[in-house]
């Protein structure tokens, strides 16, 4: 069983969508013990991140969600959670990935929205994936380069498009989104 | 590099598609889900859903079908059309809908910008302006483009940014079914004026418009329906002689 975690932060449908496609059990839930004994969990999530954080911190699922063993893939502001402070409502996240988050500096059309290319793609969600495949994006605040990232992307300067650290996987781009390139990566995942 | 976006237009009326499609691969043409669905095939990068229900059980229509694509599409997809309220905008996002797009109901109320903005984030919120060049000036149609308003077109594009709209989808009206080419003009007025995407849509009768509107304005996207229903220029036609001229399309 696949756990899609449930907070104030949506649109999970359609990663839940994405799953029943593809034929894999998913519940969408913010219960401990669903979340805690599933196989694989995903963090998605559209919103803002200390609003989203306040929600977690009230309930207890920042600590859970940092204690999960089995593999974990954050998704958008889920990747973002997981990194070490946001600059959107200048608040700590998670501090999974030792990483900051900035808003993209005003040099260009913001939010940072459409299909782009990654780069130096590397790591088990990639396997088997062409180096430049292009995944939807949609953001205004970015995570920086770090010692995680497994794969970049390039818009107004070099960004994390996604980052891996022991079971914790996270992407910018909405693999649910991205047609069929998004669902092989999905694919990779859910086959970790 | 970030690509331009192709997204075509279904118009749809209780459910089901209006204006003739001739794809002769689909079995029902009039399906909005075999239709998008084909679409997602041949490469479109976003689909846009205009409801043009007129009756009262529209809502109901409309969440149905909204669920239905939502279940079937793995690429973003907006829905507008009589989008009221708040409460219409939160129907369709809970169906799945990754964005709505608003436009008369917005000039009404441009606080509905901002309360969508706030509840799912800007990224949610497309504003729509039908616009019209008229002595002299680029002026704000609403209700289908059949009421004119006093708004003047910039000044309602940047109003709306400041709100929270996360797009623009500008349509010109003296463009608009002529074939005739995007209008240049507009939207290089509207996209020098915006630091947020602005799709182009309203005059696409050759792929030579498109690289036109490309290179000449700043405009993200290109938005078209006859063309691509019709089969004229099939999408993945539209985006090889667009890469052939150097803009950068996802193939």
């Amino acid at each position: 069983m696949i756990a899609i975690i449930k907070y104030n932060a949506g649109n999970i449908a359609s990663v839940k969508n994405a799953l029943d496609r593809l034929g894999y059990p998913c519940i969408v839930t913010d219960c401990e013990s669903d979340i805690l004994n599933a196989d694989k969990v995903i963090f998605p999530g559209v919103g803002e991140a200390s609003s989203a954080m306040q929600y977690l911190q009230k309930r207890n699922m920042d600590v859970l969600i940092r204690s999960l063993k089995q593999p974990v893939l954050g998704i958008c502001l889920g990747q973002q959670l997981m990194c070490a402070h946001s600059e959107e409502g200048d608040v700590d996240c998670l501090n999974i990935f030792d990483a900051r988050v900035r808003k993209f500096p005003p040099e260009d059309i913001v939010p940072h929205m459409g299909w782009n290319n990654l780069q130096q793609t590397r790591g088990q969600l990639f396997s088997e994936i062409r180096g430049d495949e292009d995944y939807y994006f949609v953001h205004s605040y970015y995570c920086e380069l770090s010692e995680e990232t497994v794969a970049v992307c390039d818009y107004i300067l070099p960004f994390s498009a996604a980052m891996q650290k022991d079971n914790f996987n996270a992407v910018q781009f909405h693999p649910e989104k991205s047609a069929a390139s998004g669902t092989k990566l999905l694919l990779n995942f859910l086959q970790l | 590099m970030l690509k331009k976006r192709i997204i075509p237009c279904l118009d749809i009326k209780e459910g089901r598609t209006v204006k003739g499609v001739n794809f002769i691969d689909i079995r029902d043409a009039g399906d909005p889900v075999e239709l998008a669905k084909r679409y997602v095939k041949d490469g479109a990068d976003e689909l846009v859903f205009l409801d043009i229900t007129a009756t009262i059980e529209k809502r109901k229509t409309l969440v149905l079908l909204v669920e239905r694509i939502a279940r079937e599409i793995n690429i973003p997809f907006t829905v507008g059309g009589g989008i009221n309220s708040l409460e219409d905008a939160r129907a369709v996002i809970i169906a799945g809908a990754d964005k709505v797009s608003i436009n008369s109901s917005a000039v009404k109320n441009p606080e509905l910008i901002r309360n969508i903005a706030m509840e799912f984030g800007s990224q949610c919120v497309v504003v729509a302006i039908d616009s019209n060049f008229e002595n002299g000036m680029h002026r704000v149609y609403v209700n289908g483009g059949r009421i004119p308003t006093e708004r003047n077109t910039l000044d309602w594009a940047q109003q709306a940014e400041k709100l929270g709209a996360g797009e623009i989808l500008l349509t010109s009206m003296n463009k608009d079914g002529t074939k005739s080419g995007f209008d240049i003009d507009l939207l290089s007025l509207v996209g020098n004026a915006l630091n947020i995407p602005v799709i182009a849509s309203g005059g696409a009768g050759t792929k030579t418009h498109f690289t036109e509107v490309f290179r000449q304005t700043r405009a993200s996207a290109a938005l078209a329906a006859s063309i691509f229903h019709f089969a004229e220029i099939p999408v993945p036609e539209l985006k090889k002689y667009l890469l052939n001229n150097n803009i950068a399309v996802r193939l």
